[in-house]
């Protein structure tokens, strides 16, 4: 067989792919730019489609509609075994009848490559686990079979790398500490990395790039600080971390930015943050961007007068707020414990700040409670 | 612990262990003492004593050796075929059936709703004259017009395959179904084509299957008599045929006991040597 893994480089492509299954839409009107050498994440909920949109640039799926290039090469039919490109699986799937060795050695022997030993022993260092060579994959726990999987698959120098919830199956613990792993050893190696995950830190912790996926289409794509700072929808400021979503006006404009009304008090808003389509908006505010003062104290920025503290809970590095506002709504306060500041108290009259900067507006019309409802843990539901 | 909790596992398996010795270590100690006795001078057919004649072992295989020897060929035919048959079956079940997975497992194990008797008789009509296999054959010039097929070494063996077939799909199948479908997946992704996927993960993941179905057909098939008493003629006795004939017609009872360890005797070796051959120490 031809060296495939060589052959083709370049940014991967996808054109305007939709994936239907009977009258279930997985994937609509897809379209995606992925750079060579980028770390790229898939994120979203259950059932977004991002699973699907992986197969299909693995070949494991055929697009309904719609064409996948890599650099020049058109690979939209092309057999999973002719595409230069490897899959670190969910479950990992490795070979249970081969030894580790030889599971690595897979992709290698398959294209005809006789001399393995040197490739599948570097590899073996790069993950750290070279004396487990002659195991079986039953006798490796859990975390050592993800790495092992994806030696399996980078041995082969693969154009593009893709990883199905590489991390799903590992406690918290080593899941954060393998993806700080997996970003080092993407720079290491130099590959283009395209991860899906339904889990926004880990998301947000490795990739350069993340879009985020819902019902099959892309909502938004951007850099992880992008994507937290200037969400352009509800379900993109729900789904990566939390949002205060307030009801308002755009009653004018000042300079650079947006005076908007919410529930009768003006506040300020960069115009370049404001995705709105009409007056009709929903101001959004970050939990940890409030700041809580107790009525008569000094303020800046933005304010907005008339709060009760409902709820109080110590979570060690913050205290987080239930403040209830006039208007009826409850918003979210992340206090950083880091002033020597007693908590505040159930019951006490607040007045909720923050920098104008970092307010941000979405449309009026929109759902404010899409992307708030998802159970991140189901994995296996794609 | 408690004595009536390491009392528990003895009290568990009594009931199995008496029956296997009644049913089938006494009789196998009676079919020893059988097969080295010698008939009583004078005395009336059937009418043996014991007289420790080792020889009887001799006799009877050098009188029986071409039965023997069919007996393996036709055991080796027929489990090769119900493989070939099988696999695909199993593997189509297992992978491809979706949603009439339980239907066509049901499909397989309906013959057994059937007596076997029945079964094999109805063999014979299939390939009877009158059946339409004999004359479908002629037409499109396979076998000559004279040519018949019951009463042939293809008709037991035929038999023979049809029936142990289940035995041969239900453990491939079990096996096959166990096998996670994202390594097949993973083999693809990692440069195999469909051929080279099923030689080097399918294959090797369902060999317990494959050694289970081939052992659970090729025993029982190699003692059968029932498919080569009604499909075959006396130009195919088997074995077994000729077990049953010696002690239900010739009341010979030394020398069909003496067959019968004969043919246990050689079932295990074979399959002593197969099992190491098919390695299943490299099996999960």
């Amino acid at each position: 067989m031809a060296d495939v893994s060589s052959a083709t480089r370049g940014d991967l492509r996808l054109t305007r792919i939709t994936k239907t299954y009977g009258d279930f839409t997985a994937v609509n009107d897809l379209s995606l730019t992925i750079p060579e050498g980028s770390f790229f994440a898939l994120l979203g909920p259950s059932g977004c489609g991002k699973t699907t949109t992986l197969r299909m640039i693995a070949g494991l799926e055929e697009p309904t509609v719609g064409s996948i290039h890599l650099g020049a090469t058109d690979i939209t039919t092309k057999r999973p075994y002719q595409r230069p490109i490897n899959t670190v699986f969910q479950n990992y799937a490795l070979f249970p009848h081969l030894t580790i060795f030889e599971n690595i050695a897979f992709g290698l022997r398959r294209r005809g490559i006789k001399d393995v030993d040197a490739d599948v022993n570097k590899v073996l260092e790069l993950v750290e686990l070279p004396h487990l060579a002659q195991r079986k994959p039953t006798q490796l726990s859990g975390g050592q079979q993800q790495r092992i999987a994806l030696a399996r698959a980078i041995v082969n120098r693969p154009a593009l790398l893709l990883l199905d919830e590489p991390l799903g199956a590992l406690d918290l613990k080593l899941r954060r500490q393998m993806q700080i792993e997996l970003k080092w050893i993407q720079r290491e190696v130099g590959l283009t990395f395209v991860h899906v995950t339904h889990d926004q830190e880990e998301a947000m912790t490795m990739a350069d790039t993340i879009a985020v996926m819902n019902e099959g289409e892309i909502e938004q794509m951007g850099s992880p600080a992008d994507l937290y700072d200037n969400p352009e929808t509800a379900f993109v400021a729900n789904f990566l971390g939390q949002s205060n979503l307030i009801k308002g006006r755009i009653e004018g404009s000042d300079g650079d930015n947006l005076v908007v009304d919410l529930f009768g008090q003006k506040i300020a808003m960069p115009k370049k943050r404001s995705h709105a389509v009409d007056n009709s908006i929903y101001a959004g505010i970050r939990p940890e961007k409030f700041r809580i003062s107790l009525v008569g104290t000094p303020t800046r920025g933005n304010i907005l007068t008339g709060g009760r503290i409902e709820d109080v809970s110590y979570i060690g590095v913050s205290t987080q707020y239930q403040v209830l506002m006039p208007w009826g709504q409850e918003l979210m306060v992340f206090e950083q414990n880091d002033d020597g500041v007693a908590p505040f108290d159930k019951g006490d009259e607040v007045v909720i700040s923050w920098e104008p900067n970092f307010t941000f507006a979405l449309r009026g019309d929109e759902d404010a409670e899409a992307g708030t409802e998802v159970i991140p843990e189901d994995l296996d539901e794609e | 612990m408690t004595l009536t909790k390491v009392k528990m596992p003895y009290l568990l398996l009594l009931p199995g262990f008496l029956f296997l010795f009644t049913f089938f270590i006494l009789p196998i100690v009676n079919l020893a003492q059988t097969s080295t006795q010698t008939p009583i001078a004078g005395g009336d057919t059937g009418q043996y004593e014991q007289s420790l004649r080792f020889a009887n072992y001799l006799n009877a295989f050098t009188e029986n050796k071409e039965q023997f020897a069919r007996s393996f060929i036709f055991a080796l035919c027929a489990t090769v075929l119900a493989l070939a048959i099988a696999y695909p079956l199993a593997y189509a079940i297992a992978f491809k059936a979706g949603r009439l997975k339980n239907f066509l497992l049901v499909l397989v194990v309906a013959p057994f709703f059937v007596s076997f008797l029945l079964r094999t008789v109805a063999w014979k009509q299939i390939l009877g004259e009158e059946g339409f296999v004999v004359p479908g054959l002629r037409t499109l010039g396979i076998i000559s017009q004279s040519t018949t097929l019951t009463s042939t070494s293809f008709a037991v063996v035929m038999g023979m395959t049809y029936n142990f077939l289940p035995f041969m799909t239900l453990p491939l199948y079990a096996s096959l179904e166990r096998i996670d479908p994202r390594t097949m997946e993973a083999s693809g992704d990692l440069y195999a084509n469909g051929l080279t996927t099923f030689r080097k993960v399918t294959l090797p993941l369902s060999m317990p299957g494959v050694v289970a179905g081939t052992l659970l057909t090729f025993i029982p098939a190699a003692g059968d008599y029932v498919n080569a008493a009604i499909l075959g003629s006396p130009n195919t006795k088997m074995i077994g045929n000729v077990i049953e004939s010696r002690y239900f017609k010739i009341v010979d009872y030394p020398t069909a006991a003496a067959l019968s360890f004969t043919l246990m005797a050689a079932i295990l070796i074979l399959v002593t040597l197969y099992i190491r051959k098919a390695g299943t120490e490299e099996l999960v």
